[in-house]
């Protein structure tokens, strides 16, 4: 009941309006360049940025889980930072730190490679803001991998590169591809921390949440509540796939 | 870079040669640092840049104290909302069959993958100028949209999942025999939660707390497009940030970024500590607050 009040009525609401907006509306949006363009900027950088996240989490993840060194438990600590800090503070930070002045930005601009204000700039604040997804779901499943049949294979003449496509990572994937699906759902819809160090130039580094509220802005709810249904849309793919890959995992339980 | 801890692990066979391993290590320590230890460091130095009387003059500036009043104000409401619910959503969920379960915990999840931004839309939607509730709303003047209500509300909807998401796996592990057991004894209900469940989910629901509480004071996409950013009335934390930071004010913005980094890391530590002291009491899925 109060599931429905607080998360149902909200939703119900956006779904009504979507589709009260009729064939013309939702046309007149969906043909304007400008909506075009930040939807596309927003599935390309969430989609780049959720299979950097996925690879740099399953590695994080690996290391942590199999080997032993000093800082180990802080590095593990340190992978929710993203998670309890504010968006809006990572994402002023981030912007500090790759901008023309910044820690890194300083290093990189002089060779032509600019990230502050542009398309590559999104991509790593949204690794950022996924990084914890990727490596918290895959993480419980390695400490759970039995070496058994890693030694078996071992033994059995395989080398490690045979061991980790044949043995590790059929064993992986599905929380490989939760952790990627989840890192893509969070990096679609993402806000605080983009914002600020996107540029937010229309047609080039303007994400479609943010149009959502220019939109509002405007009093065109038309236009957001468009934009909306399709973000929605596609969230509630990101979380069928994640139940299609849990159910996936071979020991039945929920990782998701 | 010092030796391995464990002399087993030279050894061992399946962590393949030294080189690879400590390369292995190195990538993920520079990975984690450059992407996610430095965002704090900039937090911390920027604000602290121009001394600390700056920093402490940014925080006491009026603007800043009510906007830090407000966010305690909504995480005040939020918190324990969400906790009273969300252990009742975990208990109705793994303690009960009935239809529409299935769907109930789907639901559960609807926060995490919808957009902040899109949350604050359905509000605005609902509480709107021309929204459903619009006209019984202005009938009894009462003001929600670009108020604290929708504040609180939005705040609502993307943190509920926390406390449910930890204490779920918590209940479904334990089972409810020892409820069983308690009930027949000749408890009531009440004594029953209160002298069972809770001692066997609180650690759980602490954790849960604490990562909606994080979550809870920074939530920035959904407030910001139900708050209406009146300043000293209906801005958070958050909020602030972005207005000293588009203002070009960049000192005071990082120096009310360092509070809430500082309440980040308050987290982070806490949150530690319950892993490494109460682990065993946290659900096995402790970690998968994903």
């Amino acid at each position: 009941m109060w599931l429905g009040l607080v998360v149902l009525l909200p939703l119900a609401a956006l779904v009504w309006r979507a589709a009260g907006l009729g064939r013309a509306g939702w046309l007149h949006v969906l043909r304007d360049p400008r909506v075009q363009a930040s939807l596309a900027v927003s599935f390309e950088t969430a989609l780049v940025a959720a299979l950097l996240a996925a690879v740099a989490g399953a590695l994080v993840a690996w290391v942590v889980v199999r080997y032993r060194f000093p800082g180990r438990r802080l590095l593990d600590a340190l992978v929710d930072l993203p998670f309890a800090l504010p968006t809006a503070v990572a994402g002023i930070a981030l912007t500090a730190i790759y901008s023309t002045n910044g820690w890194v930005g300083r290093w990189l601009e002089p060779h032509g490679l600019k990230i502050a204000y542009t398309q590559t700039g999104i991509v790593i604040a949204l690794i950022f803001i996924g990084l914890p997804f990727a490596v918290r779901t895959v993480q419980p499943v390695l400490e759970s991998l039995g070496r058994e049949q890693e030694e078996a294979a071992a033994s059995l003449g395989a080398g490690r590169i045979t061991t980790l496509r044949r043995v590790i990572l059929p064993e992986l994937l599905p929380a490989l591809l939760t952790g990627f699906s989840l890192a893509f759902a969070r990096g679609l819809g993402e806000y605080g921390s983009v914002i600020f160090i996107a540029g937010n130039l229309p047609y080039k580094t303007e994400i479609a949440p943010l149009l959502i509220t220019i939109r509002l802005e405007e009093y065109d709810y038309t236009g957001a509540i468009a934009i909306a249904a399709l973000l929605l849309v596609a969230s509630f793919a990101c979380l069928l796939a994640i139940g299609a890959a849990t159910r996936w995992i071979p020991n039945g339980q929920s990782h998701a | 870079m010092a030796n391995p801890m464990r002399d087993s692990m030279i050894n061992d066979p399946l962590a393949g040669p030294r080189w690879l391993r400590w390369l292995l290590i190195a990538i993920a320590i520079v990975l984690m640092m450059l992407l996610v230890f430095m965002p704090l460091a900039m937090v911390l130095t920027a604000a602290f840049a121009k001394g600390v009387g700056v920093w402490f003059a940014a925080l006491i500036e009026p603007d800043a104290v009510s906007a830090l009043k407000l966010t305690l104000f909504t995480a005040a409401i939020v918190i324990p909302l969400n906790a009273f619910f969300g252990v009742l959503t975990a208990w109705a969920v793994t303690r009960f069959e009935f239809k529409g379960k299935r769907l109930l915990m789907a639901l559960i999840d609807v926060p995490f993958a919808v957009s902040p931004v899109v949350a604050g839309l359905c509000l605005v939607l609902l509480f709107g100028a021309n929204g459903w509730f619009a006209p019984w709303l202005a009938a009894h003047d009462w003001k929600i949209l670009f108020a604290r209500p929708a504040i609180v509300m939005a705040t609502l909807f993307i943190t509920f999942p926390f406390v449910a998401r930890e204490i779920i796996p918590l209940m479904q592990q334990q089972g409810s025999d020892e409820e069983l057991a308690a009930r027949s004894l000749g408890a009531g209900a009440w004594t029953m939660f209160r002298r069972v469940t809770l001692p066997n989910i609180k650690w759980g629901l602490l954790y849960g707390v604490l990562l909606c509480s994080a979550r809870a004071m920074g939530e920035f996409g959904a407030v910001s497009v139900v708050s209406g950013h009146i300043r000293g009335l209906t801005n958070t934390l958050p909020l602030h940030i972005e207005i000293l930071y588009n203002e070009f004010n960049s000192t005071a913005a990082f120096a009310v970024a360092s509070l809430l980094a500082g309440l980040a890391l308050i987290t982070l530590v806490l949150k530690f500590w319950l892993e490494a002291r109460h682990g065993d009491a946290l659900s096995q899925s402790h970690r998968r607050h994903s």
